[in-house]
């Protein structure tokens, strides 16, 4: 056999250990497995290559891909990424861990899990967040479960049709085959009754207006249901927290917290809830402890509500999550502080607005929701064909006017310059009417 | 390894940032404050004040409390710690690829298209499938999936009465699990005296409520189910799918396919067998496969937001690439080799339950001798595994499969040199020896490590979750 290099097996090596085991050969290994199952064709994949040659094999299909401005959110927001973040991560002692199952040696882990637990609850105003969740739109089907599981002969949920899509697509999805109905509503309040368990609603919503949800809580609660609220982490630096709304529960997606794009992956769900629903949550908790000689230590704890020790009586499946994602938001969220977080708000939202105001200048669009705010994405009414306008602005290097209920949205977060948005708007100008 | 006792928040200082923005708003003059007043944050916002410096390192300073497969060799049983080769590190974040956003058109994206085209064409080779979904984010998530696809494959013909799924009782806990929480009804099958599912004892449980069964094989005892044949046979007669649990799939890799043995759906976990870094628990990718029954409605169910985890399909795709069809075919049989090894060189210091020739793990059931005498408590599993942690390994998974009491689950991967199976053997052994001699030496370990064994009925009793 051919050296390889993560391989470490020479063919003594090799030979030593059939020895020791007291077969013959690496086929006798297989000697219980019946005949017919043993694959004996050649893989159709190609030949092994050199490193140089992967480099160069992603080289050339990154070629194929654009490189485009993007002023695009729907749950995918183009902020900046502080150098710091990815040294930290790829640490390969963070990097190549497993689940902190023996706590002694997993203390990094651990630590920055209970940091982003804090962080999750400071952020949001709530009393428990748990390990992280796969992304935003799971977290929000989770939430729904959870809710379930949190109240008394009730099975039943509404969900806003105001979430953007793909929250929309997941919870569908996730609804669909367990025992609970699901409802969706442009006004949730209209669909409560004594069989609700939980509504999940938006604080921004999919068409990027900031939602007020004055008397939503209280309507929820009277009902006996639990609110959900769907955040932008980022957004509530600034916007008032789910606490401050009233919800019980918040999810989201972490990914405006510093995560690059990446086409749609890996990024981190969080989930937080009030105090007399921590032993509902799904996922992996952290929790401070002492050892035996009394030196502060962290712990997976409340085990008991999880999926290897509840098995068929689980009310979630998941055990890994984002881990290493949630790791990445806490140290983004360390370097920013409450005043970088603030400021990232501030600049896009100053963007955004200033964007709003050229495109409509413009005279090809016109306002969607007039009067009402904003933060970082909006809709527009387009008087112009939106193939034509997509066309146009994908030709000059943006990725932006995404086609959106009969709208299109746009997006501004602080990478985008000034420069770049007159850039916009000169292309936009360039479209007959 | 360092003991080191701060949080972040410990070394929060006012005024002090770490944070790097354009100083002015270029944009005009629109600020949040601007926004009506009720929609804004009333409360502080809390969040540590530290400088750059400070954050690199507290953060460096938790990563030297934590062991990683870099740090040394990580025997985890089902979990497959292979080494995660760095070229794939380097890719993943490969600028071309990083700012994509999920939501560009078709013509923007070819070249991830084409990654997700070639893993998809890789993986469907390597397991016999005939096409992968890729939006599950992690094992668990792509049984859910997996099993979503089984149910929607029954509603399309109309058969609302299959409701149940059957689970062997060696089955990972997550199984049972993902199939409650798709609205199944779990069946238990239970293994023979050989570790194998007893077919005799599944026949009954075969009906027309019968949606499918969940298996992983080689199992979790490390054991081939030899009458995968048989049962895949039974379950179809039935009217039932296979579904295959591909946490244990390295064994397999050049020498079966699960689309072979008649599974219909599976699940990989790219974090296990095509060397994806763990990240101390995710970022995971967990597709799924289907052959030709349940190719139809692959494309149902929306389990994730975009397109699932896209940063950890380059890695596992440019691993295929590194290893190409020599290699792939290599790594089950060296994975192979490396666990009969070890298990035939500690099964006269610890129980082997199960005489026959594993795959990639097995287990053990304890100590052979524990040390137990008058007013002396014998040696546990924990404390074996605990004592591993003083002379620089990480533990095997304990206390599971539920089968045995004691269980040590041992997976070796084939990543590992035979000097770093000896070493490892010859601790194993000295342990056993300690255990003979005093077991107190086992029940005090970890003494080296960064913290003793924590007070975990304390930290469940009065939860303290956040700073």
């Amino acid at each position: 056999m051919a050296g390889f290099a993560y391989f470490p097996h020479t063919e003594e090596d090799i030979r030593v250990m059939l020895d020791r085991i007291g077969v013959r050969s690496l086929d006798d290994l297989y000697s219980d497995v019946p005949a017919d199952f043993v694959y004996k064709g050649e893989y159709d994949l190609p030949s092994a290559l050199s490193e140089q040659q992967v480099r160069d094999f992603f080289d050339n299909l990154g070629k194929q891909n654009t490189s485009l401005k993007v002023f695009v959110g729907q749950g995918a927001y183009d902020h900046y990424v502080p150098a710091v973040i990815p040294y930290i991560t790829s640490r390969s002692e963070f990097l190549t861990a497993y689940t902190p199952y023996q706590c002694e040696i997993s203390q990094g882990t651990l630590r920055y899990i209970f940091e982003w637990q804090s962080m999750i609850c400071r952020l949001t105003g709530l009393d428990v967040a748990n390990a992280s969740m796969y992304d935003g739109p799971t977290a929000a089907a989770e939430a729904l479960r959870m809710s379930v599981a949190c109240t008394r002969k009730r099975n039943k949920v509404v969900v806003s049709t105001k979430l953007q899509q793909n929250v929309l697509d997941v919870v569908k999805t996730y609804l669909k085959y367990p025992d609970i109905e699901l409802v969706f509503a442009w006004d949730v309040l209209e669909e409560l009754g004594p069989d609700v368990a939980g509504v999940l609603v938006p604080s921004i919503c999919r068409h990027g207006v900031i939602q007020d949800l004055t008397g939503m809580a209280d309507a929820v609660h009277a009902a006996g249901a639990l609110l959900i609220e769907y955040c932008d982490p980022s957004a509530l630096a600034v916007l008032k927290t789910p606490a401050e709304w009233g919800a019980d529960i918040a999810v989201g997606d972490g990914q405006s917290l510093g995560i690059p794009l990446c086409y749609g992956g890996p990024y981190v769900g969080f989930m937080a809830c009030r105090q007399e629903y921590m032993r509902k949550l799904p996922g992996r908790i952290v929790g401070q402890s002492v050892d035996k000689s009394g030196k502060r230590c962290y712990v997976l704890t409340l085990q008991a509500r999880e999926q290897h020790i509840r098995r068929e009586k689980a009310t979630s499946n998941i055990c890994s999550n984002e881990s290493l994602m949630a790791l990445w938001c806490t140290v983004y969220l360390s370097l920013m502080g409450p005043e970088g977080l603030r400021k990232v708000n501030e600049l896009s939202c100053a963007g955004a607005h200033y964007l709003y105001d050229e495109l409509l200048k413009t005279g090809r669009f016109e306002e969607a929701f007039p009067g009402r705010p904003f933060l970082k994405e909006f809709c527009l009414k387009p008087l112009v064909p939106v193939d034509v306008l997509q066309q146009k602005l994908l030709d000059a290097g943006f990725f932006a006017a995404l086609e959106l209920d009969g709208y299109v949205t746009f997006c501004v977060t602080e990478r985008r310059t000034k420069e770049e948005i007159d850039e916009l708007v000169n292309v936009v100008k360039g479209i007959g009417l | 390894m360092r003991y080191y006792d701060k949080l972040i928040f410990d070394l929060s200082h006012p005024g002090r940032t770490g944070y790097s923005l354009p100083s002015d708003f270029a944009c005009g003059q629109v600020s949040c404050s601007d926004l009506p007043e009720n929609l804004l944050r009333r409360s502080a916002l809390d969040l540590p004040e530290v400088s750059e410096v400070d954050v690199v390192r507290h953060y460096t300073n938790l990563s030297q409390m934590n062991f990683g497969v870099d740090t040394g060799f990580y025997p985890l049983g089902s979990c497959t710690m292979k080494y995660n080769p760095k070229i794939n590190e380097e890719i993943a974040s490969h600028p071309a690829f990083a700012g994509l956003h999920p939501l560009q058109p078709a013509e923007t994206v070819k070249g991830a298209q084409a990654v997700i085209d070639g893993l998809d064409a890789s993986l469907a080779v390597i397991t016999g499938m005939k096409h992968f979904t890729f939006l599950p984010c992690a094992g668990a998530h792509g049984e859910l999936t997996g099993l979503m696809l089984m149910r929607e494959y029954h509603l399309a013909k109309g058969d609302t009465a299959r409701t149940k799924v059957i689970v062997p009782d060696s089955a990972h806990g997550t199984n049972p699990a993902s199939a409650a929480v798709c609205g199944l009804e779990i069946v238990e099958v239970k293994s023979g005296a050989d570790g194998l599912v007893d077919v005799e004892s599944l026949k009954p449980l075969l009906g027309p409520d019968i949606a499918g069964i969940m298996m992983t094989n080689p199992n979790t005892l490390g054991l081939f189910e030899r009458q995968i044949g048989e049962i895949a046979r039974l379950v179809h007669e039935c009217g039932g799918l296979l579904y295959y649990d591909g946490a244990n799939m390295n064994p397999l890799l050049g020498k079966v396919r699960p689309g072979d043995m008649g599974f219909d759906i599976m699940h990989l976990n790219l974090h296990k067998t095509f060397s994806t870094p763990h990240g101390g628990g995710g970022p995971g990718s967990g597709p799924v496969g289907v052959g030709e029954r349940v190719l139809p409605y692959l494309r149902i169910p929306r389990t994730s937001g975009f397109h699932g985890n896209f940063g950890v399909m380059m890695r596992a795709y440019a691993y295929i690439l590194m290893l190409g069809r020599e290699n792939v075919k290599m790594a089950g049989p060296l994975a192979t080799l490396s666990a009969n090894y070890i298990k035939e060189s500690l099964k006269d210091c610890y129980k082997l339950p199960i005489l026959t020739v594993c795959k990639h793990e097995f287990v053990f059931d304890g100590l052979v001798n524990d040390g137990a005498r008058e007013g002396k408590a014998g040696a546990t599993t924990l404390d074996v595994a605990k004592r591993l942690l003083d002379y620089g390994f990480h533990a095997p998974t304990i206390y599971f499969p539920l089968l045995f009491h004691q269980a040590i689950m041992i997976e070796p991967t084939e990543t590992e040199s035979l000097e770093t199976l000896d070493s490892f053997i010859e601790v194993m052994r000295r342990i056993a020896a300690e255990a003979a001699e005093d077991p107190d030496i086992l029940h005090g370990a970890p003494h080296n490590a960064p913290i003793g064994r924590p007070d975990e009925t304390a930290a469940a009793r009065n939860p303290i979750l956040k700073a």
